[in-house]
């Protein structure tokens, strides 16, 4: 296989003593999709947040495309290709729909251009189509602070692929969504599949399921295993420390 | 309706520039030409505060450093203010006989006409972006340019040799073009000046809040760090919005002090500082006419209690600040254009409610 995209080598992060990841090495390809599950606690949002620069690992190397991402700013991280969708819905409450979303997807970013340029048509043309799939074409001058919750899943959702990044890391993308929704949101993820490397953090199994992605479990900050979904179902630790024991 | 409505702004600025010089007397009409000036600054702290979250305390130094730099212009022009060795009268006070040497600039009125909103834009300029790298914000920005005034007023307070310390610079006594600066005549001309110069402010601000620079600054607001993980840096956006709004301050500091007739360490009092925010929350944060409307109609409701209380003014501001917080979150301006009246009436309770889903109300029809 090829170089990895993203490699995480021996990550370990500590918060005053207290380990949320321990010697924690994973790799993501090109093109890879993976559902990463695991117990509340696991380790699972600190990942995310190692790769994107929001805090910094004590120990270990994080390097995308073979350069470091270690002391990189977030926005820089975010301009060279890896976008992330928080727990929570974060959208900016006081700017319309559409603003919201043609901010995302500005392809520039600097506060000059801004300034005197509008944006350009391709880009324009791309948030009404990404608007129009996740169905927040009606809504396109509402304020996003008036959206109800799901609405607002999907426009962070939506703003991250207007986005346009290399990498997607989702982080419980479903929560708090009807089952309805939830299908939706499988299907426009595995849309996105192909030019895209996507990793989903959710602990909704069904969801996990119709997205077909391999698995890797967390646990204490560490991988405890990884593999397709019904595989690492029937692992007796995965078992133990998450799933529970399966209903009669 | 639409006709008029964008005719609105052009009457107000007829009714500024030519009625109210004929129907107020000079001492009222250099009072309004004070609020115009003032009103710039509380259109700088929208900026930045209404638009940006930055609640800064400290604008009172750009102000201050705005009517310092015009005042030593005019004070060094004025030959009947001179001493012996043809310098302000002042420093033979403290026994100074040479100009400190920032002052001799200040004999250029080029130099003076670009310094007043240049040099408190600068200062703006490098204490933001030293704040904003260090990615210091909310409470902690305020208590810095909180400190950051105090540390201004003390040694402007402090440096009788420099400026006069505690007095300030008086301009009321100097000279422009042949005439006395505190003189009816030229308070006229300062106060079309201001006229002129606010709804020019006002431009400035909307370039800045306008398109997609001002929604980079309402992200900024709403959520700082979701906006850098989106590839932006807040940064430079924080910088410049401060920066612009130290110039303005500058510029509207120069204003007031002309008008006002003296420059002292007061302009960098704290309550100063803080009076200006209240401005702006009376009139209506994140909106651009409500700064006018709350610096305007605060102090003259300043200049009318004053001279009818003396003693009750502060209560007042007290008051009207707790009223506007409680019952007008979103200020004068937020007010009007958004319910009005019938804001307090629920406020109190009284109001009619409406239902969550109104289109539920008609489908319950009594049965019988």
């Amino acid at each position: 296989m090829s170089e990895p995209l993203l490699e995480l080598n021996d990550v370990s992060v500590s918060f005053d003593g207290f380990y949320a990841l321990t010697d924690l090495s994973l790799k993501l390809y090109k093109g890879e999709l993976k559902s990463i599950i695991g117990p509340n606690g696991a380790g699972k949002t600190t990942f995310l947040d190692v790769i994107t620069g929001k805090v910094r690992p004590t120990k270990g190397t994080v390097t995308f495309k073979g350069e470091s991402l270690l002391g990189v700013s977030e926005q820089r991280i975010s301009r060279e290709g890896i976008g992330r969708k928080f727990q929570t819905p974060r959208v900016f409450e006081n700017l319309t729909v559409l603003r919201n979303l043609e901010l995302s997807a500005s392809p520039v970013k600097n506060a000059f251009s801004l300034l005197g340029s509008g944006l350009p048509q391709s880009s324009k043309d791309e948030v009404h189509r990404i608007m129009n799939y996740v169905g927040l074409s009606p809504f396109a001058n509402v304020k996003a602070g008036s959206l109800s919750h799901g609405q607002k899943q999907w426009l962070a959702i939506a703003s991250l692929v207007a986005q346009a990044p290399e990498v997607l890391l989702l982080d419980e993308p479903v929560a708090g969504l009807t089952d309805e929704e939830t299908l939706r949101t499988a299907e426009l993820i595995k849309s996105l599949a192909g030019d895209h490397t996507v990793v989903v953090i959710e602990h909704d199994m069904e969801f996990i399921r119709d997205l077909g992605f391999d698995v890797t479990v967390l646990h204490q900050g560490q991988v405890l295993t990884e593999g397709p979904l019904d595989q690492v179902k029937s692992d007796p630790r995965v078992i133990e420390v998450y799933l529970g024991p399966p209903e009669q | 309706m639409k006709i008029f409505q964008r005719l609105v702004p052009w009457i107000l600025l007829a009714i500024a520039l030519f009625i109210l010089p004929a129907a107020l007397d000079d001492f009222r009409l250099n009072l309004f030409g004070r609020y115009f000036a003032l009103s710039i600054t509380a259109l700088a702290i929208d900026l930045i505060w209404g638009y940006t979250g930055l609640l800064s305390l400290g604008q009172g130094i750009f102000f201050a450093l705005g009517g310092y730099a015009v005042a030593m212009n005019l004070m060094l022009n004025t030959k009947s203010l001179a001493g012996g060795n043809g310098i302000p009268k002042f420093f033979e006070n403290y026994g100074v006989d040479q100009l400190p040497f920032f002052w001799q600039p200040f004999w250029s009125p080029v130099f003076t006409l670009i310094a007043m909103w240049v040099i408190p834009a600068a200062v703006a300029g490098l204490v933001g972006w030293l704040i904003f790298r260090n990615r210091i914000k909310g409470v902690y920005f305020s208590i810095i340019t909180q400190a950051a005034l105090m540390v201004f007023f003390h040694f402007f307070n402090g440096q009788q040799k420099l400026f006069d310390g505690t007095n300030g610079l008086k301009t009321s006594t100097t000279e422009l073009f042949g005439q006395l600066v505190g003189s009816p005549d030229m308070q006229v001309w300062f106060y079309r000046l201001t006229v002129v110069l606010l709804p020019l402010a006002f431009l400035v601000c909307r370039y800045f809040t306008s398109g997609r620079f001002g929604d980079a600054l309402i992200a900024i607001r709403d959520d700082e760090t979701r906006l850098r993980f989106a590839g932006f840096n807040p940064v430079p956006f924080k910088t410049i919005v401060f920066l612009v709004a130290g110039a303005l301050c500058g510029i509207s500091g120069a204003l007031y002090t002309v008008q006002s007739g003296i420059v002292s360490p007061q302009y960098m009092s704290i309550s100063f500082s803080i009076e200006m925010v209240i401005w702006v929350a009376v009139g209506g944060r994140g909106t651009l006419v409500g700064p006018i409307i709350g610096a305007t109609l605060v102090n003259y409701l300043r200049s009318l209690v004053s001279e009818a209380l003396p003693d009750a003014w502060l209560f007042v501001q007290g008051a009207l600040f707790i009223f506007v917080v409680v019952l007008m979150p979103d200020g004068i301006y937020g007010w009007l254009t958004n319910g009005g009246f019938r804001t307090f009436l629920a406020a109190f309770g009284i109001a009619k409610k409406s239902n969550t889903y109104p289109q539920l109300e008609k489908e319950v029809v009594p049965v019988d």
